[in-house]
């Protein structure tokens, strides 16, 4: 009976052995020069989003095209911050720990918060890999059919028509002031703690609209209307979204999402982190196209400019936001 | 109807049964791990999924959420850890369970209750999607604020002994949530200067500090485990099918608790960490020896162990309709779906319904899986677990919970905050303040605020925005379920003693 059981256990055992076994990846053999051992790419925010999505997406091709695995590992916290600041802080800069940046936060937060922790330019910038347009977005059920339609509602009721979004001087919070200086409207911007949570509240009609990403639009194609789009140009996979610009009013802005490597990395190293996230753009290009995505290219020199015209573009609202905050 | 059987067929291929067998062994190692959670499963899994098809991908997912929830119930039995937020009063009933001995008839009972769970959520997906994701899109920012008050009254029962003492532990939970970028409004609060406590103090660290260190100080402390050996009475109890049959035997709480599983995962947001607590109280409420809950009450472990996992496929409902994740996990799933340029809604069960239904069904395969895979596993964890001494037990648990800890966030600090918290939880428990009530101030305080706040700012444009607060009909249910949760102790502390005078007024005749 006892040894009978014992079989089974063992059974059990070998079993459970080969479950884990399956679930370890399997190390690739390591090259003479750089890089030599694999690579640490953070991610700070949680599972599921779409920093961490397109991690994913990159992960195996990151690995072809550097010869060595990139583990990718979450930080999330602070909006991002906790693992920003702890990298500024700690991470060697030897090219083999990675992380994940994006804009406006790296804007808005250092010149927000008072213990953000870290610096918009303590960075090594690789680069910048996408761009998620803001756009003005109503559940399908909404009366207000234009941005017109919306516009006149918000004046006509100041402070009566509710915008969520997701976070607090986020690129959707920025976003909502500008369009409320750039057509004289009054909104109250609500605050989500992530895309996820806007979805349900506006479909329920909790909300009146939405600043949210371009994809939204492509993912509730049957459930959500584009009012408009913050883009140059309209988006690929919402062809009939007019963009702000069109209708008259210049707002162009969003979420990059890009690479960074600590200051002082060398620049062969940061350059041929650039070329194997570049070659790998163009391949998964048309998986997140698809998803709305609007894919980017900007590294090196290209990759500093963007975060200067950006910061420019917030400059003036982010200022006023803090001197309000100093008055307070 | 076609479309059904086809997705049948789809399943009938060993590789599916493979791939369900090894995803819930996987989970429930995944979720008897404290630290180690199902989202974090799915997302190392998302890369393997792309090399698979999206029907075996979407199994594999499926199948390691199931587990994971399941495995948590294990940690929580045996050690009195909630392995994932799921479990957590699967400890108040397990863990005295284990203690009398009864480990092995805890385990099974948990087995049969989640499987039977699994199935339910199952059933609630494929029949009744379309009214409930209807109702989950009711709940608003007042709904979120009254769903919180909700929760809070059940501080009253969670709390052993002192209710003043349990308000006190909820109040320390709400205050932790505090610490961190606010949810709304983003000022940074209680940070000390500090930028790693912007991330503030997660939930799971907390849950692992206040329910783990103060257990293996205890055990430190007596110098033995807490576990009873096995009687050979309670090894026959602990058989499967005189399981099957206590657990059927009372279908009211069964069917309770997996309705209650099923309303929770459909807000989203909400998903079995609230389901099992939930479950557990009105198991407790509507028993008739509420007194004895806390000691090991089977009744207890089948309301928490149905419950959440009904919350798995259930809180899928509003995904697979409207691409809204009713729980973490979901968020994952949502990622999967739309790689493979499956939008939610209704396409999903039209143009794609077979892959859809397979997918549905497979997450049913996947709790009946938990049966075999579980009793076998259950046996095994428990022979290692009382086979050790404790001088190994205590620091490879201890070691356990900070790697769980770190591997969370990759964060050495939530690791400091996890040893000081439990070490403070170790001395609140001497003077009377449990961790169940702090852990549920620390859930339910951030929801309260989100809501709270988004409600104010909803009601901007009124004269007394709090109005925004009354304003709906579901607001109103849940105003006339947070009084009357409230009022029942007393209630019933009233009835009592009404049937004492009677009971005292009959012996004097």
């Amino acid at each position: 009976m006892s040894s009978k059981s014992n079989r089974l256990y063992q059974m059990v055992f070998v079993y459970l052995c080969l479950v884990a076994f399956i679930l370890v990846v399997m190390p690739a053999a390591a090259t003479a020069e750089y890089p030599e051992k694999p690579i640490s790419y953070i991610i700070s925010f949680n599972p599921g989003g779409e920093s961490d999505v397109t991690a994913r997406l990159q992960e195996s091709h990151l690995e072809k095209f550097l010869g060595v695995p990139v583990n990718v590992s979450h930080k999330p916290g602070g909006g991002g911050a906790v693992a920003w600041s702890e990298f500024q802080r700690t991470a060697k800069p030897d090219g083999y720990t990675i992380i994940g940046v994006n804009i406006p936060h790296i804007i808005g937060q250092p010149m927000l918060r008072k213990d953000a922790g870290y610096e918009t330019n303590g960075f090594e910038l690789i680069m910048w890999f996408h761009f998620t347009p803001n756009a003005l977005i109503v559940s399908k059920e909404s009366p207000h059919k234009t941005l017109e339609d919306f516009l006149a509602y918000a004046k006509k009721n100041p402070k009566a028509a509710t915008v969520g979004g997701s976070g607090s001087f986020s690129a959707n919070h920025l976003e909502t002031l500008r369009m409320e200086r750039a057509a004289g409207v009054q909104v109250t911007y609500v605050p989500h703690t992530g895309t996820g949570p806007v979805i349900p509240a506006l479909l329920g009609g909790h909300l009146t609209g939405a600043m949210g990403y371009s994809m939204l639009g492509v993912q509730y194609k049957d459930q959500l209307r584009v009012l408009a789009v913050a883009a140059d140009e309209r988006v690929e996979s919402l062809p009939d979204a007019p963009t702000f610009k069109e209708l008259g009013y210049d707002i162009v802005g969003g979420a990059f999402r890009g690479v960074a490597a600590p200051k002082g990395t060398p620049p062969e190293i940061v350059a041929k982190l650039a070329n194997a996230y570049s070659e790998t753009n163009k391949i998964i290009a048309e998986k997140q196209r698809q998803l709305g995505f609007v894919m980017t290219y900007a590294t090196g020199k290209d990759a500093y400019a963007l975060v200067d015209r950006m910061k420019k573009n917030y400059e003036g609202i982010l200022q006023e936001i803090a001197d309000q905050k100093k008055k307070q | 109807m076609e479309t059904f059987f086809l997705a049948l067929a789809e399943l009938a291929d060993p590789a599916i049964i493979l791939i369900v067998f090894a995803g819930v062994s996987a989970g429930l190692f995944v979720g008897a791990m404290p630290g180690l959670t199902a989202t974090m499963a799915l997302a190392v899994l998302l890369p393997f999924t792309f090399t698979l098809t999206p029907l075996y991908g979407l199994v594999a997912l499926g199948a390691v959420y199931m587990g994971a929830i399941y495995g948590g119930s294990f940690a929580a039995i045996l050690v009195n850890t909630p392995g994932t937020p799921s479990s957590i009063a699967t400890a108040f009933e397990g863990y005295p369970l284990s203690k009398q001995g009864r480990a092995l008839e805890a385990i099974s009972v948990a087995t049969v209750a989640s499987a039977i769970g699994g199935i339910a959520g199952v059933l609630f997906l494929l029949f009744l999607s379309p009214p409930l994701a209807k109702l989950s899109l009711r709940f608003g920012p007042s709904e979120y604020f009254w769903v919180a008050m909700l929760g809070l009254t059940l501080i009253a029962s969670l709390s052993e002994g002192s209710l003043m003492k349990g308000l006190l532990g909820g109040a320390i939970g709400m205050m932790l949530g505090t610490i961190g970028v606010a949810p709304i409004g983003g000022e940074t609060r209680f940070t000390f200067g500090m930028p790693v406590m912007q991330g503030g103090v997660e939930m799971i660290v907390a849950l692992i500090g206040l329910f783990v260190l103060p257990e293996l100080y205890n055990m430190a402390a007596q110098g033995r485990t807490a576990l009873g050996e096995v009687t050979v009475d309670s090894k026959e109890k602990a058989s499967f099918w005189s399981v099957v049959v206590r657990v059927f035997s009372k279908p009211g709480n069964l069917i309770r608790s997996c309705i209650i599983g099923e309303i929770v995962a459909i807000i989203p947001g909400a998903g079995g960490n609230i389901a099992n607590l939930v479950a557990y109280n009105e198991a407790k409420r509507a028993s008739k020896h509420p007194e004895r809950f806390g000691t090991g009450v089977i009744d207890g472990l089948v309301a928490t162990e149905s419950s959440n996992n009904v919350t798995v496929a259930g809180s899928m409902v509003p995904l697979l309709t409207l691409g809204i994740p009713g729980a973490p996990p979901d968020a994952v799933i949502l990622g999967v779906l739309l790689l493979h340029g499956l939008r939610p809604g209704i396409e999903l069960f039209t143009t794609s319904g077979v892959l859809t239904y397979a997918f549905i069904v497979s997450m049913g395969l996947a709790a009946l899986a938990m049966v075999p895979v579980g009793l076998l596993g259950g046996r095994l964890i428990y022979r290692i677990i009382f086979r050790t001494p404790y001088y190994f037990l205590v620091p490879t648990i201890g070691l356990a919970t900070i790697l769980g800890t770190f591997a969370l966030r990759n964060s050495i600090s939530d690791v400091i905050i996890m040893l000081i918290l439990g070490t403070a939880g170790y001395l609140f428990k001497q003077i009377g303040i449990h961790p169940p009530p702090i852990v549920l101030g620390l859930i339910l305080g951030s929801i309260a605020e989100v809501g709270y706040v988004q409600a104010m700012l909803g009601g901007a444009a009124y004269n007394y925005p709090i109005l925004r607060l009354f304003e709906n009909s579901l607001s109103w249910v849940l105003i006339v379920m947070v009084v009357f949760s409230a009022a029942w102790p007393f209630l019933m502390g009233v009835y009592r003693r009404m049937q004492l005078r009677r009971g005292s007024k009959e012996n004097e005749k």
